[in-house]
């Protein structure tokens, strides 16, 4: 079974753009076919060696505490950090949200929040495996729906100034249940976007939409 | 912004769980104290039993779904998935896990069986099943009955690897030569593996499972963790191996290292030093019960 591209490959090949997956835990493969189809080189990351070269990153979905501890044993985390810093364009998608929020509800007390885009993000706001769904969105400058796959997916709960926030999903009212976006608002962000940093609570890479990544490829090449 | 439908329980979500899973470790834990030990340690996700596999071997009589009061007690102590088994074909016993909401249910072999003919029909639940197989007609089986994850079926609470390699071996060896089968074999391969002709279909056009393919049964050590996924596992479960050992948060967590770094044999080699003493294995020639046989 495929496991993806070798670390290592070449920085470009033909002007292609070449873009790390974070390949600790999760669902790695999927990401790298959607990049492999629109023409990007993927590269596994694994080790602080492995972002050489890379012009773009995107953090796939799986759980967050595990990828938490393996990013900290790894030395990633400062690797990740001082790419952040730098502004490198990124994207996550669920779990890669959560490590791409500047806080965490419901982790670890020790889960890292490299805090590339200032948002709150309960884990697992949506309820256990019971309650993963699927669903159409309207996505802000996307002509079609997207269809989104939310498996134990986070809530954003808070959205810091300046952060765009690309789409929202209606959530189930529960009668004598505050609603979570506050004042009334039954609804949640799942697309969200500041600068170069993308995230989706959902999962594009399973459904197979390319426009998210498209998206980054686009902040890459500097639109 | 319009409503739009939202769906639960398909097929995607359900696979989709399993996908997140991948590159991970699934620990098999007793109570809240051991599933903090292993969320701690990095688990994707944990089982929840009463007895590893080990105990349930050396105590005998009948093996049943946990107590509902510990399966919560475990759901209420970790943040990450929580798994429980029920018996094979006891779907009594999967509805009472549905209830409780459990994240996976895992129709397990280590389980006395409760039904000699019958699995349970998976696709009559919004709960994703993880089912066990020895080779690749019996995956597929599993995966028509609407299994949404596969496991090798290495027998449990041994801490010997040897029959989880064997199923592993032997379904991506099936899977490889399906690929190269012609239109006229793959009739034929559907015919010995006893599962239907489309699935055969959808293996021989994508090369793997339609579902995640995860190891199972008899792990002990990193580099067993890193055996299985060289030879295509994409995640493990870990029962007895963890828990039966005399040091289990650090051979844990050095489990859980050597699966993400699976490729990288420095990794392996340094985060298995000075673990301690392994839980003792058994030769499967020497087992009374072959777990494995169990399931049809």
């Amino acid at each position: 079974m495929g496991h993806g591209p070798r670390s290592g490959t070449a920085a470009t090949t033909g002007g292609a753009v070449t873009v790390g997956v974070l390949a600790l835990q999760g669902d790695v493969r999927e990401h790298v076919a959607l990049l492999d189809r629109l023409g990007a080189v993927p590269r596994l990351v694994r080790t602080p060696a492995d972002t050489d070269g890379i012009r773009g990153l995107v953090l796939p979905g799986g759980e967050s505490t595990t990828m938490s501890l393996l990013l900290e044993s790894s030395r990633l985390d400062a690797e990740l950090a001082r790419l952040v810093t730098e502004g490198m364009p990124m994207l996550g998608t669920c779990a890669g949200m959560i490590l791409l929020a500047s806080e965490v509800l419901d982790g670890r007390p020790d889960q890292i929040a490299l805090g590339a885009i200032d948002i709150s993000v309960r884990r697992n706001g949506f309820g256990r495996q019971v309650e993963s769904f699927e669903t159409d969105l309207d996505v802000k400058g996307f002509d079609d729906p997207m269809h989104a796959v939310f498996i134990r997916a986070p809530l954003v709960e808070r959205v810091g100034e300046g952060v765009d926030v690309l789409s929202e999903v209606e959530l189930p009212r529960a009668p004598g249940i505050e609603p979570p976006g506050g004042e009334g608002r039954w609804r949640s962000p799942v697309v969200c976007s500041r600068d170069n940093v993308i995230v989706a609570a959902f999962h594009p890479e399973l459904s197979g939409d390319l426009r998210l990544h498209e998206l980054l490829l686009r902040r890459i090449e500097g639109d | 912004m319009s409503v739009t439908e939202r769906t639960t329980g398909t097929a995607r979500v359900k696979r989709g769980l399993a996908e997140m899973l991948r590159g991970g470790v699934i620990m098999d834990v007793v109570n809240a104290e051991h599933a903090k030990i292993a969320e701690d340690a990095g688990a994707v996700a944990v089982m929840a039993l009463e007895r590893v596999p080990a105990d349930i071997r050396r105590d005998g009589g009948v093996a049943r779904m946990s107590d509902p009061a510990l399966i919560e007690a475990i759901q209420a102590a970790v943040t990450v998935p929580v798994m429980a088994k029920a018996r094979i074909g006891h779907f009594a016993e999967a509805q009472v896990l549905e209830a409780l909401q459990v994240d996976y249910i895992d129709e397990s072999e280590v389980l006395t069986p409760a039904d000699e003919e019958h699995h349970i029909d998976k696709w009559a639940f919004r709960i994703p099943f993880v089912c066990g197989a020895t080779n690749l007609g019996e995956a597929l089986r599993r995966i028509s009955e609407g299994a949404a994850m596969i496991r090798s079926k290495g027998e449990a609470g041994t801490g010997n690897v040897v029959e989880a390699v064997r199923h592993l071996r032997s379904v991506i060896g099936d899977i490889r030569k399906i690929t190269t089968a012609d239109s006229a074999e793959r009739y034929a391969w559907a015919k010995r593996l006893q599962a239907p002709v489309e699935l055969v279909e959808e293996v021989a056009a994508t090369g793997h499972l339609p579902v995640p393919l995860f190891c199972a049964g008899g792990l002990a050590t990193p580099a067993d963790a890193a055996l299985v996924m060289q030879l295509g596992a994409e995640a493990v479960f870990v029962g007895s191996g963890i828990f039966k050992s005399e040091d289990p948060a650090r051979r844990a967590r050095a489990i859980v290292e050597a699966t993400a770094h699976f490729e990288d044999p420095s990794i392996v080699a340094k985060v298995s030093k000075g673990l301690g003493v392994p839980m003792a294995g058994q030769e499967i020639s020497a087992l009374e019960v072959k777990l494995a046989d169990r399931g049809w």
